[in-house]
C-alpha cells in the first residue's frame, strides 16, 4: 500500500506527535484563526513580523496528524523569512497540495515531504488549512481563514 | 385510526446475503478490497429496483405532473401520487394529503419552522430541542428565533447520550410552543423515547415534530401511534434517491398554516391583486417537484415492506451488539454514545489519533466511515472530542464486515506505533 505510506510519513508522524512552535506567542504582533467547517479542524497562528520579516511564529489548534503536521513544517520554513518569500512558499506548496501541473517539488524544499497528500482529495484541506491561515495573518486580516 | 398496515411481516425470512444481491454497489471492491460500506448515517445504499424505477421513469413517463392533458402527463402523476401513497402506509399516515413531498429532511424542518414558527410562535415563547440534534434541527429555528425574537431551549443528554427526560419535564413551562426532537440521532445512535416526550407535550397542548431521518431505515414508524404533529424524513437514507424527503404533519396543523414557498402547484387562482392557495398537500409543494425522486421513493418503499422487519430488527441488533463487543475489546478505544436504547450507529474515538486519519487508513482498507463532527458539533463539544469515527450500519451490512473494521482499526494503531 505504497500510497497510504505516501501520505504517513515519518516525518510526518513525527511532527504529529511532538509539534514544533506549539505554543501561544506572547510578543506576536500578527494572529489569525483558521477553521476547516467541514471537520472542524481549527488553528491559530501566531506572528512576530517586523520589517517584512518573520522574526518568530508559532500555532496552537487540534485537527488531524496531516493538519498538524503540515503546520508544525510551516512554522519551522517560514520563520526568518520575508513576507515575499512566505507568499511565494504558500503558491508553492498551493500548487503541489493540489495537484497543479506546474507544481515543482524543488520549489517548497523540505515541504515536498507533504508532496503524496495531492492524491487524497478528502484530505488537501487539512494540509492547507494552516497556510491559509498564515496567509491571513500576513494580510492583516480580521475574518478567520477557511479552507471553504 | 386505521390499523398497521398488514403487510409488515415475515413476506420472505431475512437473509442478509440474499438481500445483499440487491445491492449492485455492494460488489464493487474499492483500493482492491471488497467495499466495507458503514456510512449508512450519511446515505444508504440503493437496491436495483430502485434504480430500474428511475431509469423507468425517464424512459418511459418522463413529463410534467398535475399540469398536462397528454398521455405520459396523465401517467407521470398517477405514479407520482401512487408514490405518495405507498408513503402513507410506510408511516401509517392517516390521510394522503398529510404527507408532503419536499427535497429532504432539512426541508421540512424549515418548512415548519418557518410556515408554522412564524405564524404561531411569539416574542418570548420557547422552543425545545435535544442536545444531540443534527444541525439541520437546530438551525432553522435558531433563524426563526432571530426572525421573532423567541428563545431556544435546549434538553441536556448525559453520559450515555440519553435524554435527561427530568430536565425536559423541567424545561416545559407555558412559554413552550413548540418541541423538534431526533426520534434517532445521527451522531450517537440513541433511539429517543419520542412517545413519552409527545405525551408531555401533548398534555400543555404543544406541538411536537420529530426528525426521524435516522429512525425510518432502521424502525418501524406509525405516526398515528407515535402522535406526533410532525414527522420529517429524507428517501436517500432509507434506500431511496438523494433529493426527494417527506413532510408528515397533522392535516388541521398543515391546514391552518400559510405556504411555505410561492410558485406552481400550489395555487388555485392567481391574479394580481389575491392568489388562493391550492388543497392540502400541494399548497406546500411550489414548483415542479424531484418527480423521478418520488417515483424512486415508492419503489424503496415497495422494496422495504416486502422484507421480513422483525428478522431485520434481530439482525441488525446483533450486528450492533457485536461491532460494540469488536471494538470495545480495542486498546485506546471509546466508544461516544452508549444509550441503553440505540439504533445502527457506532461512533468512536481513538486514543491521539484524530478521526480523519481513522478514515483515511480504514478507507484504504476498503471500509467506508464517516469522521467529522457529524453535522452535530454540539454532541462533539458534549463528550469534549473534536470529531468521531463513525460506523452507521445498514441491514445489508454483515458481522464479517465488522470483523474486517475491527482489523483495520487494527492498521490504524499500527500506522500511529
Amino acid at each position: 500500500m505504497a500510497e497510504l505510506d505516501d501520505l504517513y510519513q515519518e516525518v510526518i508522524l513525527d511532527h504529529n506527535k511532538s509539534p514544533r512552535n506549539y505554543r501561544v506567542l506572547a510578543n506576536a504582533n500578527r494572529k489569525a484563526e483558521g477553521y476547516n467547517p467541514l471537520c472542524g479542524d481549527h488553528v491559530t497562528v501566531y506572528l512576530k513580523l517586523d520589517d517584512g520579516v518573520i522574526q518568530d511564529i508559532a500555532f496552537q489548534g487540534s485537527g488531524c496528524a496531516i493538519s498538524k503536521a503540515s503546520a508544525s513544517l510551516m512554522t519551522a520554513e517560514l520563520k526568518g523569512k520575508t513576507e515575499a518569500a512566505a507568499e511565494d512558499l504558500f503558491e508553492g506548496v498551493h500548487k503541489m497540495l493540489t495537484g497543479d501541473s506546474e507544481a515543482n517539488h524543488e520549489r517548497v524544499g523540505k515541504l515536498k515531504i507533504l508532496a503524496g497528500v495531492c492524491k487524497f482529495p478528502a484530505r488537501v484541506k487539512c494540509a492547507s488549512l494552516a497556510w491559509h491561515t498564515v496567509n491571513a495573518a500576513l494580510k492583516g486580516e480580521n475574518q478567520p481563514a477557511t479552507t471553504e | 385510526m386505521k390499523a398497521v398496515p398488514q403487510y409488515f411481516g415475515s413476506v420472505q425470512a431475512f437473509d442478509v446475503m440474499r438481500l445483499r444481491e440487491d445491492f449492485p454497489i455492494l460488489r464493487q471492491k474499492v483500493h482492491g478490497k471488497p467495499l466495507v460500506y458503514l456510512d449508512n448515517g450519511a446515505t444508504s445504499q440503493k437496491p436495483q429496483t430502485v434504480i430500474d424505477a428511475l431509469n423507468h421513469y425517464y424512459t418511459t413517463e418522463n413529463s410534467n405532473i398535475h399540469r398536462g392533458v397528454h398521455y405520459l402527463s396523465e401517467r407521470a402523476t398517477a405514479a407520482y401520487e401512487a408514490a405518495r401513497e405507498k408513503v402513507r402506509q410506510f408511516i401509517n399516515a392517516e390521510a394522503e394529503n398529510e404527507i408532503i413531498f419536499v427535497r429532504g429532511t432539512t426541508e421540512a424542518i424549515n418548512l415548519v419552522a418557518q410556515s408554522y414558527g412564524r405564524t404561531f410562535i411569539k416574542a418570548g415563547d420557547e422552543i425545545l430541542v435535544s442536545a444531540m440534534e443534527h444541525h439541520s434541527n437546530i438551525v432553522p429555528w435558531q433563524l426563526l428565533c432571530q426572525q421573532i425574537d423567541a428563545k431556544l431551549r435546549v434538553i441536556p443528554i448525559n453520559h450515555k447520550g440519553e435524554l435527561v427526560l427530568e430536565e425536559f419535564s423541567r424545561l416545559l413551562n407555558e412559554k413552550t410552543k413548540f418541541v423538534s426532537i431526533a426520534h434517532v440521532s445521527n451522531a450517537l445512535g440513541t433511539i429517543v423515547p419520542v412517545k413519552e416526550i409527545v405525551r408531555a407535550a401533548h398534555e400543555r397542548g404543544i406541538p411536537v415534530l420529530l426528525d426521524g431521518a435516522q429512525a425510518v431505515p432502521h424502525l418501524r414508524v406509525d405516526v398515528q401511534d407515535l402522535g406526533c404533529d410532525f414527522y420529517a424524513f429524507s428517501g436517500h437514507k432509507m434506500f431511496g434517491p438523494t433529493g426527494v424527503g417527506i413532510l408528515y404533519g397533522r392535516r388541521e396543523l398543515l391546514e391552518a398554516m400559510p405556504p411555505y414557498q410561492g410558485g406552481g402547484d400550489m395555487i388555485s387562482l392567481v391574479t394580481f391583486e389575491k392568489t388562493h392557495y391550492n388543497v392540502l398537500p400541494y399548497k406546500f409543494e411550489a414548483g415542479t417537484p424531484n418527480i423521478a425522486g418520488g417515483i424512486g421513493l415508492g419503489a424503496a418503499i415497495d422494496y422495504l415492506l416486502r422484507l421480513d422487519w422483525d428478522g431485520l430488527a434481530a439482525h441488525e441488533h446483533r450486528l450492533l451488539s457485536y461491532a460494540t463487543d469488536a471494538l470495545a475489546s480495542i486498546d485506546g478505544l471509546r466508544i461516544i454514545g452508549t444509550a441503553k436504547e440505540k439504533a445502527g450507529v457506532l461512533s468512536f474515538v481513538l486514543d491521539s489519533v484524530h478521526a480523519h486519519d481513522v478514515g483515511t487508513i480504514l478507507d484504504q482498507e476498503g471500509v467506508a466511515v464517516r469522521a467529522g463532527h457529524h453535522c452535530a458539533m454540539p454532541v462533539m463539544q458534549r463528550f469534549g472530542v473534536p470529531a468521531t469515527t463513525r460506523a452507521s450500519f445498514a441491514f445489508y451490512n454483515t458481522t464479517a464486515e465488522i470483523d474486517v473494521l475491527a482489523e483495520a482499526i487494527q492498521r490504524v494503531r499500527k500506522v500511529f506505533g
